[in-house]
């Protein structure tokens, strides 16, 4: 009994630090991750996760012919060095921003439409940590297009 | 904003990581290489190798940007073909309610493109009220109403308040674990938007139609709407969603979709990248014919 009420704590306690995370995530991308997109219309989508270092996301997106596009990366400061690459839906690398110092917005312009995949990585720690303790933080993939009035 | 997670034992993180997942789960100028591929294939290409990545998100078109991909085409504005408001009373079980809040505002971002700001404003109430029922409180309030009202006049204010309500909705949704609903929602954005496109077809022949060619694009967001619904097949209401949602793909799978291979151009002075390369699809009339008739279907099936 004991020990079924150990576990139900543990998992009230990490349901409520999640939802708490996530909930930050949800500021974070609202209050800082939206300026990113200016002068580019945020297209009202959210994708927003809690990554640790070495960790990575993807997203698949299809990009419509004659729209103008930003994707901003927007990575909470502990990450300085996130990596975002682009594969077109043959797998090719088209973006790589390790080419581009490391920035986290690019803007583009498919002439034809496209369903490309993004691929956010959080690059592991280079120095050797402490086992107890791991860095993770906020990492949101936000989408801007241009309004052609 | 960063959290230091101690690591005293493996057990939490992965149930914390579980819990985490769960919570944040969504014709060219220049000719190129003429490498014609099927996209059919493509897009079993781009699905192939998933890795074991932490978070993965499938987007769809927001109701903003299929709203700009409609007015981009060249499509009119005809208020005949919104959700009419009157059938906001019909919806009270979580899975209609989500699935005309992506409708309302799918249709109220098609009004605000082009700029029927009291339309605009109606349709904020008739979303404000699925919202509600949903329990999404904080999504859209009196602010966000008196908000439009103070800026009816200001499309760019107006897009940002469209924006940030859908965002604010479904990321309620996604961190409440709620994932489902959110997904709902999207798919009945979706549909509305390839609804009103379809209706607005207009006389044009085929071939030189823009919106037909939006239509025809739809077919690569609709394989990542498959897969999102499949993340969520478990859910009885998505289960329900899913047959229509595979008789259109059924449809969709007769248009083979032709596409040249993607070469990158950065202009230097503007830091813009051109994706150049060329695409083709057999669309015929008959195939359009079916497509709509079939989106016309699932859309009154969603909203009647």
């Amino acid at each position: 009994m004991k020990k079924i009420l150990s576990l139900l704590a543990l998992t009230l306690i990490i349901s409520a630090a999640s939802f708490t995370a996530s909930a930050q995530c949800k500021g974070f991308a609202k209050k800082v991750c939206k300026l990113d997109l200016i002068p580019y219309i945020h297209d009202g989508n959210y994708h927003a996760a809690i990554l640790t270092e070495g960790e990575e996301a993807e997203l698949y997106k299809t990009f419509y012919a004659d729209q103008e596009y930003r994707i901003a990366i927007c990575v909470v400061d502990a990450f300085p060095q996130i990596e975002f690459k682009i594969y077109d839906s043959n797998r090719k690398l088209i973006y790589n921003n390790r080419d581009h110092h490391m920035s986290r917005i690019w803007d583009f312009k498919p002439e034809a439409s496209q369903q490309l995949k993004i691929v956010v990585k959080v690059p592991a720690s280079g120095s050797k940590k402490s086992d107890s303790e791991v860095i993770s933080g906020c990492v949101a993939i936000m989408f801007g297009i241009k309004d052609k009035k | 904003m960063f959290f230091k997670l101690k690591t005293y034992s493996s057990t939490p993180l992965i149930l914390s990581a579980m819990l985490l997942m769960a919570a944040c789960n969504s014709g060219g100028s220049k000719k190129t290489t003429e490498v014609k591929v099927d996209s059919a294939e493509l897009a079993k290409d781009i699905f192939s190798d998933i890795s074991n990545a932490k978070q993965i998100f499938y987007s769809l078109p927001s109701p903003m940007e299929s709203a700009m991909l409609i007015k981009s085409a060249g499509a009119t504005y005809n208020e005949k073909y919104l959700n009419p408001i009157s059938n906001v009373s019909k919806y009270t079980s979580n899975k209609s309610m989500a699935l005309n809040l992506g409708s309302y505002i799918t249709d109220l971002s098609y009004a605000s493109m082009f700029d029927q700001s009291q339309t605009t404003l109606k349709y904020m109430e008739v979303a404000k009220k699925m919202a509600d029922g949903l329990g999404i409180t904080e999504a859209i309030d009196q602010n966000t109403i008196k908000k439009l009202e103070e800026n009816i006049n200001n499309r760019e204010a107006i897009l940002d308040i469209i924006s940030e309500t859908f965002m604010s909705s479904t990321a309620f949704l996604q961190e409440n674990d709620r994932q489902s609903l959110a997904a709902i929602a999207l798919t009945g954005g979706w549909i509305e938007g390839l609804y009103l496109s379809t209706r607005l077809v207009g006389n044009e022949p085929i071939a030189k139609n823009k919106i037909v060619n939006r239509i025809v694009d739809q077919k690569l967001s609709l394989d990542i709407l498959v897969k999102l619904l499949n993340n969520n097949k478990s859910n009885k209401d998505i289960a329900e969603i899913m047959p229509q949602i595979n008789n259109l793909k059924k449809i969709y799978d007769k248009i083979i979709i032709k596409s040249s291979e993607i070469k990158t151009i950065e202009d230097a002075k503007s830091k813009i990248t051109t994706l150049k390369s060329t695409t083709s699809s057999n669309i015929s009339q008959p195939i359009l014919n079916e497509l709509s008739e079939s989106v016309k279907n699932i859309r009154n099936n969603f909203t009647l």
